[in-house]
């Protein structure tokens, strides 16, 4: 009997929780792998996906939302042997893990801290409610590639925005990686949508894109590239965060700053009827 | 098909005289072969139209709009705002063309009138019971009139798709007959309802039986059936109006209707117009699309292509 032959795996996007090739057709190699390059095309099956999660993903309660993300956290536990094996060191991947831990438990605390009964003159109830903004588009930092992509795509969903994620071109594996935890999660299809690629070819569509709301160049390097994405992303109006700085320490306490800028707040006058 | 139908033309306006010869008629046509109707609607549909071909396809498919609202809610105020879209689609945008012709119940066409007078976008309105088509002749007919005196251009009508599958042949012939003279100057739109004829050998023999009465445009359904306009029914339908043609000089529109909501949709129709009764019928006088999300989707593409980037839909108005 002949020797068995491994399974080769060929790396795919993550779109509308399916994963599918380019539709270009093209892949690229990269840390000793074929994996897919995403054209514009991709990156607009990718928005056309967000936005049909938008609805139920911040429909849902936030109850519902904190599970899911605590599930991811479980199922990345379970694949912690796989992340290593990538290559991403065995403490990054507990602070990746720890860090959706984390943000799973903003998802009903949030609302609470941001928003509330404001005091106003008259017969009313006033209140404001912190609000999705809706599809966000993310561009991935490099390094740390596991803590640094989950950094950025779990402060975005945990408020029930979805993300189109550019993941960093030259170490994608953890990004798709990533992808195969989040797609037996529980999380709904197009919540998470993940393009790997060139940043040039996927990005800028993503940034002039008119039914993106939000767009995070927290991994882009290159000024002049920030710069013209941010012109684009003012078309829009989109929220814009800017690229982080190179000394940037992801594992320190991340803050809420991510998940506020990516609300917008709605505010309610109800009368009391005195 | 054409051979048959050319050797029977001197006899085609006599048809409707009996139900024997109408009958004998609309049986000898031949049979529609599904599976090729089929496949061969499916591989027209994988044709690619890009750039400067597709910016053409768009504007001409805007211009086959019927801009339709058939809803119980419908009220005075949503039915003008649809009028004013259909005159000016992308305000943003003078270049866009309007719409074909805006369609809505007739009790609603006195409101539209008033915004399209003049416009030369017209005005459809359905009428005969729609959509059962199953009330006495005589009320359709007023509901008809009454259309046509509060100024709509196009009737809508519905044929009694009972009495058709009943095999009744002559009295869809006659109601359809009577209607046209009801609508006066009117433009007459027969609606088959294909989704309820079950074959497309019914689909055929309707078409026919349509035109033969004097149908000015055949369309393919309500849009209030769960089986609504599908390539492989438009296909035998252009294959009618094609033979028609032939057979007696006259040229019929065909009008499919529901279920087209984005602009692949369309353009896939509009190759099968070119691909199977030519350039002939590539203009709004001869082919509509009956719908109402798919305007917003080609206004979409439309700026796409201008503007370069992806248009969303927070950008159009809803309707």
């Amino acid at each position: 009997m002949s020797e068995r032959v491994a399974v080769r795996k060929t790396y795919k996007l993550f779109i509308g929780g399916k994963f599918p090739r380019s539709e270009s057709g093209r892949s690229y190699l990269v840390q000793d792998s074929n994996v897919s390059l995403a054209s514009r095309k991709d990156a607009r099956d990718a928005v056309v996906a967000a936005r049909a999660a938008v609805k139920g993903w911040a429909g849902a309660t936030a109850y519902n939302r904190g599970q899911i993300l605590y599930r991811v956290a479980e199922m990345l536990e379970g694949r912690r042997e796989q992340f290593v094996a990538l290559g991403v060191p065995a403490d990054e991947v507990d602070a990746a893990i720890d860090r959706w831990v984390w943000y799973a438990g903003w998802s009903d605390k949030l609302p609470q801290v941001y928003g509330g009964a404001n005091p106003v003159a008259g017969p009313y109830f006033n209140l404001s409610a912190p609000e999705p903004t809706g599809v966000v588009a993310v561009v991935a930092p490099e390094a740390p590639a596991l803590l640094g992509l989950v950094s950025v795509i779990a402060p975005a969903i945990v408020t029930g925005n979805t993300v189109v994620v550019a993941a960093s071109p030259a170490a994608p594996l953890a990004a798709v990686t990533l992808a195969e935890v989040l797609a037996t999660s529980d999380l709904p299809g197009g919540v998470v949508n993940i393009l790997t690629g060139k940043l040039t070819e996927t990005v800028p569509t993503l940034a002039s894109h008119m039914d993106v709301n939000a767009i995070d160049l927290t991994g882009v390097t290159d000024a002049e590239l920030a710069t013209e994405l941010e012109v684009k992303a003012a078309e829009n109006l989109k929220r814009v965060l800017r690229p982080a700085p190179a000394d940037h320490d992801w594992s320190a306490d991340p803050g809420v700053t991510r998940m506020t800028v990516l609300l917008e707040t709605k505010t309610v006058w109800h009368p009391k009827g005195v | 098909m054409t051979a048959t139908a050319t050797s029977a033309r001197s006899d085609l306006s006599e048809l409707g005289r009996s139900e024997t010869a109408l009958r004998t008629f609309l049986h000898g046509l031949p049979g529609v072969d599904q599976v090729g109707a089929e496949q061969r609607a499916a591989q027209l549909g994988t044709r690619s139209i890009k750039t400067t071909a597709k910016a053409e396809a768009i504007d001409l498919a805007i211009r086959m709009v019927d801009l339709t609202t058939l809803e119980g809610a419908d009220t005075p105020g949503k039915v003008r705002a649809l009028a004013a879209k259909a005159l000016r689609p992308d305000p943003a945008d003078p270049s866009c063309p309007h719409v074909g012709a805006v369609c809505v119940y007739p009790a609603m066409v006195p409101y539209v009138a008033e915004v399209l007078a003049g416009s030369g976008v017209h005005l459809a309105s359905v009428a005969t019971a729609f959509p059962s088509g199953q009330a006495p002749l005589e009320i359709k007919l007023t509901d008809v009139r009454a259309a046509v005196e509060a100024g709509a251009d196009e009737i809508d009508m519905v044929i009694n798709r009972g009495a058709f599958l009943a095999g009744r042949y002559s009295e869809v012939y006659d109601e359809i007959v009577a209607t046209k003279e009801a609508c006066g100057d009117a433009h007459l739109k027969v609606i088959l309802e294909t989704g309820e004829l079950a074959t497309y050998d019914n689909v055929r023999r309707a078409s026919w039986l349509a035109m033969l009465a004097g149908g000015d445009f055949i369309k393919t359904s309500t849009g209030k059936v769960p089986v609504a306009a599908t390539l492989p029914v438009t296909l035998v339908m252009l294959e009618a109006v094609r033979d028609f043609r032939a057979a007696t000089g006259r040229q019929v529109g065909v009008k499919p209707a529901g279920g087209i909501k984005n602009t692949k949709d369309a353009i896939k129709y509009l190759v099968m117009v070119n691909e199977t009764v030519g350039p002939d019928w590539l203009d709004p006088d001869w082919f509509r699309f009956g719908a109402s999300s798919l305007l917003n989707d080609l206004l979409m593409q439309r700026t796409k292509l201008t503007t370069g980037v992806y248009a969303g839909p927070d950008y159009f108005t809803l309707d």
